[in-house]
């Protein structure tokens, strides 16, 4: 199979695939589809989920992992370039996995090596497996992803995580998106004019969250704001307590793709909604049902 | 290729190589950037600058003597000169009329305005845009997704923040 760039590169029945052989090993994580072969991970922006639920899944497969996480202790702080270090990997390996703080730059990996390039996070572009993990969530939870509504609410404009999920997003029948954000961290138009599903804007979470199965949440970054106290006045609109929660429909459920700051009450994690945990666990079983496709014969 | 008002041509026909009219009046330098002409190649060029045109009511005019433009270099010229025909020129006769079209796909001429773009973070990267739409005209990064649109093309091939629109 070919490098998982982008959402994109993975079509329904792709997904669906992934999700069959997901639950088999969410019942056992075990298997030797990788048996004799090795897997590179080359995460040159340091992370902790992604990094280790890679890790575990090419063991789990019986495969080899080598690789790195964080520039540091590499060529990299010598001055070695993105493609240098591929080429080198390509030597080494099957398949490369790539974290990387540049947008585009598991393309541009994807270019200098024959061998199956995976998007474990480009800078603020895509997170394609991530979103895997995401719907999986909702197919367990739901039975299905379809018909769905959906509520995207933080950070929609700089969140890879987002830009991913709109995307995968196309590939099913969801009844229709709340983007719920500050107008400044609204979709990117590039990413909004190519989805074919009905989608609303809007800032309020409160005005919408009756309707909604699914609440997709993501952090508001400091960083992202001119004015300090414009961040401080706004966060306070786009945190998940229990009063938010309180109008939730009975069998909604809320998703994180975590790290997670104080976006979410932590008192929030002890209701029926909270699903952020279990999606979290998922992060092995799915990503060994994905490597499974791709490279176990 | 349109007389200029009065009877007498500015500058005088050339023999064989390219005539490129109907620019819009100030981007002859862009086209010639594009074109990758500096002037030290020792090539034969005219520039005409602002003179008036009964289509477009200002135009440039670039005759570049010895030097047929390909197909490629002509699609590339519609980026910045939308309005622009291309004359090949063979013993003073025109031999052919370049179609322009906007290309699909233009490499390492354009720049990639995302500063976190791998583009402009790789030494081994080149930008390459994809057309979304032609008119008006919308570009789009291949790596980081960034769109651009005409101003910006313009901007950044003439070096320009001030260019009017077409």
């Amino acid at each position: 199979m070919k490098s998982i760039i982008s959402s994109y590169d993975l079509t329904r029945e792709d997904v669906e695939e992934i999700f069959k052989l997901a639950s088999k090993f969410v019942k056992e994580q075990k298997g030797d589809s990788l048996r004799g072969k090795t897997v590179a991970l080359a995460f040159f922006e340091p992370s902790t989920r992604t990094y280790l639920s890679f890790n575990k899944a090419v063991i789990n497969l019986g495969g080899n992992v080598i690789g790195f996480s964080g520039a540091e202790g590499t060529s990299v702080t010598k001055g070695e370039n993105l493609a240098d270090t591929i080429r080198m990997l390509d030597n080494y390996s099957d398949a490369i996995v790539i974290r990387h703080k540049f947008d585009g730059a598991a393309k541009l990996a994807s270019e200098v090596t024959d061998k199956p390039v995976i998007n474990a996070g480009d800078g603020k572009h895509e997170h394609p497996t991530q979103t895997l993990i995401d719907l999986f969530t909702v197919f367990n939870h739901f039975g299905t992803t379809d018909g769905l509504i959906y509520g995207l609410l933080g950070d929609l404009k700089y969140a890879r995580t987002v830009n991913s999920f709109l995307r995968m997003l196309t590939r099913f029948k969801p009844k229709s998106v709340y983007l719920i954000s500050p107008p400044q961290l609204r979709p990117r138009n590039e990413f909004l004019e190519e989805l074919n599903y009905p989608y609303k804007i809007t800032s309020n979470v409160y005005d919408v969250i009756e309707d909604i199965d699914v609440l997709y949440v993501t952090r508001i970054q400091k960083e992202r704001f001119l004015d300090e106290l414009e961040y401080e006045r706004i966060k306070e609109s786009y945190i998940v307590d229990l009063n938010l929660v309180s109008k939730m429909k009975k069998d909604s459920i809320i998703l994180h793709p975590l790290p997670r700051v104080n976006e979410i009450d932590r008192r929030v994690d002890k209701t029926a909604h909270a699903k952020y945990f279990e999606q979290a666990s998922y992060g092995v079983p799915v990503r060994m049902a994905l490597l499974k496709k791709i490279l176990g014969e | 290729m349109e007389e200029p008002t009065k009877k007498e041509l500015l500058v005088s026909k050339i023999k064989n190589g390219t005539v490129v009219d109907h620019i819009p009046a100030g981007r002859a330098l862009a086209v010639l950037k594009v074109l990758k002409i500096t002037g030290s190649e020792g090539l034969r060029v005219a520039i005409v600058l602002n003179v008036e045109s009964k289509r477009i009511g200002k135009k440039d005019i670039v005759k570049i003597e010895d030097k047929e433009v390909s197909e490629n270099e002509a699609n590339l010229i519609t980026l910045i000169a939308p309005t622009a025909t291309i004359n090949i020129i063979r013993d003073y006769e025109v031999v052919e009329k370049k179609q322009l079209k906007v290309p699909e796909v233009v490499k390492g001429i354009l720049r990639c305005p995302n500063p976190h773009c791998i583009t402009n973070n790789d030494i081994e990267a080149t930008s390459v845009f994809r057309t979304v739409k032609v008119k008006p005209l919308k570009m789009r990064c291949e790596y980081c997704e960034t769109e651009i649109d005409e101003n910006d093309v313009i901007r950044q091939i003439l070096g320009n923040p001030q260019i009017k629109p077409v």
